[in-house]
């Protein structure tokens, strides 16, 4: 399992009910119920992905998460996840007003676009970056509304969202970020990982 | 239509059922057919729901009508659903003409078929009669309720009277509530069989003739209802039936008119006009969200069975909408529930057919939630 997913399974408490909006095949919704018996349910586009996790016995549906959120009563579950795709939703700004209307917290991590070899790539080569968190190319990726950690911080104070916790993921290597060393986990970490409510 | 009653297993309900039009029954038989073996700990049980013009005899072959049971494409050794690992229930629904209690009998009165004195039956009526089947065989909860289409609808109703009784629940290509589309084509197919005159005010059976015609075509226009367009352009287009070219007369010139006839034919030959009308009838009746105060959302309140729902992008009988509403309302209330639209053009029809990619799904479903039934104390 990645990194990311075990931070993610690292900050939930037991038994708590969560949504893993963007699940793909299920692989963190069954750490999670395996490791904390959590009551996990997801919501994926991808008819494939939809029929793998039901096929492991979870409770998946298929749908877009862009539209369908609505559905879901205020404050459904405890924790609502959403694992580096907010970028891709045409309206990332209503997208994480329903998931904070869903979840009583929310678990949002992005792929930095304020990593140095993002920076890098613009500034040297002149081109479109393409990195590990960030593989395909511009003409080809499904990601709309590409944002650094800094940006999204900015995004939450801006909308008034406390921010309970960031992490940086830089390759095997975590740490905390805060407001004091926000400017150079900006640069250093390839995928920020938020706690927000 | 005329079976041999020792290819026909029955439990007679001798509890008194009161119906929802107000009058009660007793001492009725339901009839019902099972494969495979119940396992000692008695957690393989799966209790499949048919749908309008289906009957008990699910899989192998029909010993009435001597072919293919209505899900053998599902059900079976080594199928998605497994009578090598389940034991698989079927009662044919009350109204039926397949064994089970319906318009058929004799009623005790005057010792006449009931014709149009068979009580009008709903939804919540076949789901009471048949629940004696669980007592029957000693089961206190079964693995999953199955059932597409009308099926469907007896198995989101089982599953809001009897919350507790199974671990798990697939309704298919089916519904919460019969639509003004749904109710329309229900009611062209009971005028078909009305203004047939053989039809008679539903006294057809002391001259052993049946309405055959109103019956056929019934059937013709439903089955339309279960392909989708493209699937019927596949198939057909515009091919003619063994001819080369039209022959200005309103004999089947094309397939698709050949086809349906077909259709028509042979369903006359199994199916009772009467049993059609009281089916029909209870699914136009049906809306679950109306037994509950606060709607479809109470309805699965606190309720602790895993759903899977099934629909089919090509179905426009039971579109995918109407999957999403009962999703929607289970989402609502908290409950356990996957949701799937497989993409084909079979249209409503894609339950019954090889359709790898639902077949699958329900085999992933079915045999995970076995596994954690099993761990369940």
């Amino acid at each position: 399992m990645k990194n990311e997913f075990k931070i993610i399974t690292n900050l939930l408490p037991i038994q708590s009910r969560v949504l893993d909006v963007g699940c793909g095949d299920g692989t963190l919704i069954e750490a999670l119920i395996k490791q904390k018996n959590i009551d996990a349910r997801g919501i994926e586009l991808k008819e494939s992905k939809v029929k793998q996790c039901i096929s492991k016995g979870l409770s998946v549906i298929q749908g877009n998460a862009e539209t369908e959120l609505s559905q879901f009563p205020d404050k459904a579950f405890d924790f609502v996840i959403l694992s580096q795709t907010l970028q891709a939703f045409y309206q990332p700004e209503n997208v994480l007003d329903e998931l904070l209307r869903v979840g009583k917290k929310v678990i949002i991590s992005i792929p930095n676009f304020g990593y140095w070899r993002v920076r890098t790539s613009l500034l040297f080569l002149g081109k479109m970056p393409v990195t590990k968190s960030l593989p395909d190319f511009w003409y080809n990726t499904p990601n709309l509304h590409m944002c650094s950690i800094k940006d999204f911080y900015q995004l939450c104070d801006k909308k008034k969202i406390k921010i309970d916790k960031i992490i940086g993921i830089n390759n095997e290597k975590i740490s905390s970020i805060n407001r004091i060393n926000l400017e150079m986990k900006n640069l250093l970490s390839e995928v920020g990982i938020f706690l927000i409510s | 239509m005329n079976y041999k009653i020792e290819n026909i297993k029955q439990i007679i309900v001798t509890k008194p059922l009161k119906l929802d039009c107000g009058q009660t029954i007793k001492n009725f038989p339901i009839a019902y057919e099972t494969y495979g073996e119940l396992n000692e700990e008695k957690n393989n049980a799966i209790l499949i729901f048919h749908a309008l013009s289906g009957d008990q005899f699910v899989t192998g072959i029909n010993p009435v009508t001597n072919k293919d049971g209505w899900w053998n494409a599902a059900v079976g050794s080594g199928k998605a659903v497994d009578t090598e690992k389940y034991f698989i229930i079927c009662a044919n629904v009350l109204g039926g003409c397949m064994g089970s209690f319906g318009p058929k009998n004799l009623n005790d009165a005057d010792n006449e078929p009931y014709g149009l004195k068979f009580p009008v039956i709903t939804i919540r009526d076949m789901i009471r009669a048949q629940e004696s089947l669980l007592e029957h065989f000693n089961i206190k909860k079964l693995l999953s309720v199955l059932g597409g289409s009308m099926g469907g609808m007896q198995l989101l109703q089982f599953c809001a009277l009897y919350p507790d009784k199974t671990f798990s629940a697939v309704p298919i290509a089916s519904t919460a509530s019969h639509n003004a589309q749904q109710i329309a084509l229900n009611e062209l197919a009971r005028q078909a069989i009305m203004s047939d005159p053989i039809w008679n005010k539903g006294n057809y059976y002391k001259d052993k003739k049946i309405p055959k015609n109103g019956l056929a075509v019934a059937r013709m226009a439903a089955h339309i209802t279960y392909m989708s367009d493209k699937g019927l352009q596949e198939r057909f287009g515009r091919k003619l039936q063994e001819k080369k070219d039209y022959e200005f007369t309103f004999d089947a010139d094309f397939q698709i008119e050949s086809y349906l006839r077909h259709q028509g034919n042979v369903f006359v030959d199994r199916f009772d006009a009467n049993s059609y009308l009281y089916i029909s009838r209870a699914m136009d009746y049906f809306d679950l969200s109306k037994q509950f105060k606060n709607g479809l959302v109470e309805a699965f309140q606190n309720h602790k069975t895993k759903f899977l729902i099934i629909s089919f992008s090509s179905d426009w009988l039971y579109p995918t909408k109407n999957s999403k509403d009962i999703v929607i309302a289970l989402n609502a209330s908290g409950a356990n529930v996957a949701f799937a639209e497989i993409k084909t053009d079979k249209g409503h029809d894609s339950f019954l057919v090889n359709e790898p990619e639902f077949l699958e799904t329900l085999k992933g479903f079915l045999d995970s939630n076995f596994e954690i039934f099993k761990n369940e104390k």
